[in-house]
């Protein structure tokens, strides 16, 4: 931007949380747990001046997600926006609320693209997942999808429960006829860290599914574009979370907090700025939380001085924070972290925790529990002050 | 499902796509600014020519076609 002396780079990747509803309760959901806390919407009107001043800035990508967009009557509104503004749109959806018509009127409107989640590749695990019979209905919006010009992409997330089916996953996807398909390992943060025990994958689950991975790019290369990730508690460097911090990505929550990742929510000490209070420029390029973990200045050892941190950027902030304390420290999937080890010993313990087959209920993501989560997490605040006043 | 448009804030002409970007070279996108789905490939060669009249093309507008074509950004 003119006259900012700010090294940022530009948001390219704007991403629109519409809403916290949703008609599903996937147990692995990214959102953050206190979504009850979200009940004040953006309006269609803010919504509006976010994308303007956006783009001004040189957004490119929207990303339409939530929740559940399709709970926004104002979709369509914000979708012709967003078209009008020059941006390439992504609506990332369940497929619950939408119809054929309304897949008509997003093409109207100028949506670029749909992508459609699933929990599974069968009805009755796919149901149990999501908390809700919307398996045959999904099917039905994916052919919908295509039919209307889209190129089809779906996604499904992969966790102990449904790895084992990677390749009936990808035989669904075939018979779909998708044209890209996102095999998303849990990542644990918000319900999937609550729900940790129940959803890592053993070590034998992940070699059958990266075998069946590889096995099926091969065989769809240049029909079907299948893209795995292994879930990083398994790997010994961090992934590049967001590309770094306050580099790329804009992630605006449903009650306008703007965020470096649609994660960082949770982090301690930081106070994220909201879109009601101040314009997108100030928040990307002077805003403090967006600043905080921007380029290399905040790192520790034994990123300050590692070769790697142009790579990876010191890994994942939130994934710091949740398993060492503290955001500045390297992500403990390093193998150079202090704390890898520990991360390691969790996933042995996980993993033997799964061979015994004892599990507990998997906490499945609604408003319901996200309340009750909040007054737990509000009790346990005040008795461990209360333990601090008792020790001094 | 691929989008190109002049992006001010990159300052060159861009592709998007599901979740992507590819900024693309002057020539690049001299090139598909011409790919308008009417002209043939030897009326854009000819349309550049003119405007460039010193520069030999032909040969390198072939080879970004046949880029362009494998990357599925256009159809020919």
């Amino acid at each position: 931007m003119a006259g900012s002396i700010s090294s940022a780079g530009k948001p390219l990747w704007l991403l629109a949380e519409l809403t916290y509803r949703c008609p599903l309760q996937c147990p692995y959901c990214s959102n953050p747990v206190d979504i009850a806390r979200y009940r004040e919407e953006l309006d269609t009107e803010d919504w509006f001046r976010v994308l303007r001043q956006a783009r001004a800035m040189g957004a490119t990508q929207l990303g339409l997600s939530g929740g559940e967009p399709l709970l926004r009557r104002d979709l369509e509104d914000i979708i012709a926006e967003a078209r009008r503004l020059g941006y390439y749109s992504n609506l990332i959806t369940s497929g619950v609320g939408m119809d054929d018509d309304r897949v008509a009127a997003f093409r109207e409107a100028g949506l670029d693209h749909i992508q459609i989640s699933f929990q599974a590749s069968n009805e009755e695990l796919n149901n149990y997942l999501g908390g809700s019979k919307t398996f045959a209905h999904k099917t039905a919006m994916a052919r919908s999808v295509k039919k209307h010009g889209y190129p089809m992409v779906l996604n499904i997330v992969l966790h102990r429960h449904n790895i084992d089916q990677i390749r009936d996953i990808l035989d669904m996807t075939v018979a779909l006829n998708a044209d890209y398909v996102e095999l998303a390992s849990t990542q644990y943060y918000g319900w999937s860290r609550i729900n940790v025990e129940q959803l890592l994958p053993t070590r034998e689950q992940l070699v059958g599914a990266e075998a069946a991975a590889r096995e099926y790019q091969e065989k769809l290369k240049g029909r079907m574009k299948v893209i795995y990730v292994v879930p990083d508690y398994f790997e010994n460097r961090p992934k590049a979370c967001m590309n770094g911090w306050g580099a790329i990505f804009l992630t605006i929550a449903p009650d306008g907090s703007a965020l470096p990742c649609h994660a960082a929510a949770q982090l301690p000490d930081l106070v994220f700025p909201n879109v009601r209070d101040h314009d997108v420029d100030w928040i990307w390029n002077d805003s403090p939380a967006f600043n905080a973990f921007r380029g290399f200045d905040w790192m520790k050892e034994p990123c300050r001085s590692c070769p790697e941190q142009e790579k990876d950027f010191g890994g994942c902030r939130c994934q710091a924070y949740l398993l060492t304390g503290d955001p500045r420290n390297a992500d403990p999937v390093c193998g150079k972290s202090p704390y890898h080890h520990r991360l390691q010993e969790e996933v042995e313990r996980l993993g033997q925790l799964a061979a015994t087959g004892v599990e507990k209920p998997l906490v499945f993501r609604n408003m319901k529990a996200s309340k009750r989560l909040m007054e737990e997490e509000a009790v346990a605040a005040l008795a461990s002050e209360e333990q601090a006043v008792r020790s001094e | 499902m691929f989008r190109f448009q002049w992006e001010e804030a990159q300052d060159c002409y861009v592709l998007l796509y599901p979740e992507g970007m590819v900024k693309l070279s002057p020539s690049a996108g001299e090139i598909l600014k011409r790919c308008d789905g009417e002209k043939s490939v030897a009326a854009i060669i000819t349309g550049l020519s003119e405007q460039y009249p010193n520069a030999d093309l032909a040969d390198d507008v072939l080879k970004f076609i046949e880029e362009a074509v494998n990357h599925g950004w256009i159809n020919i």
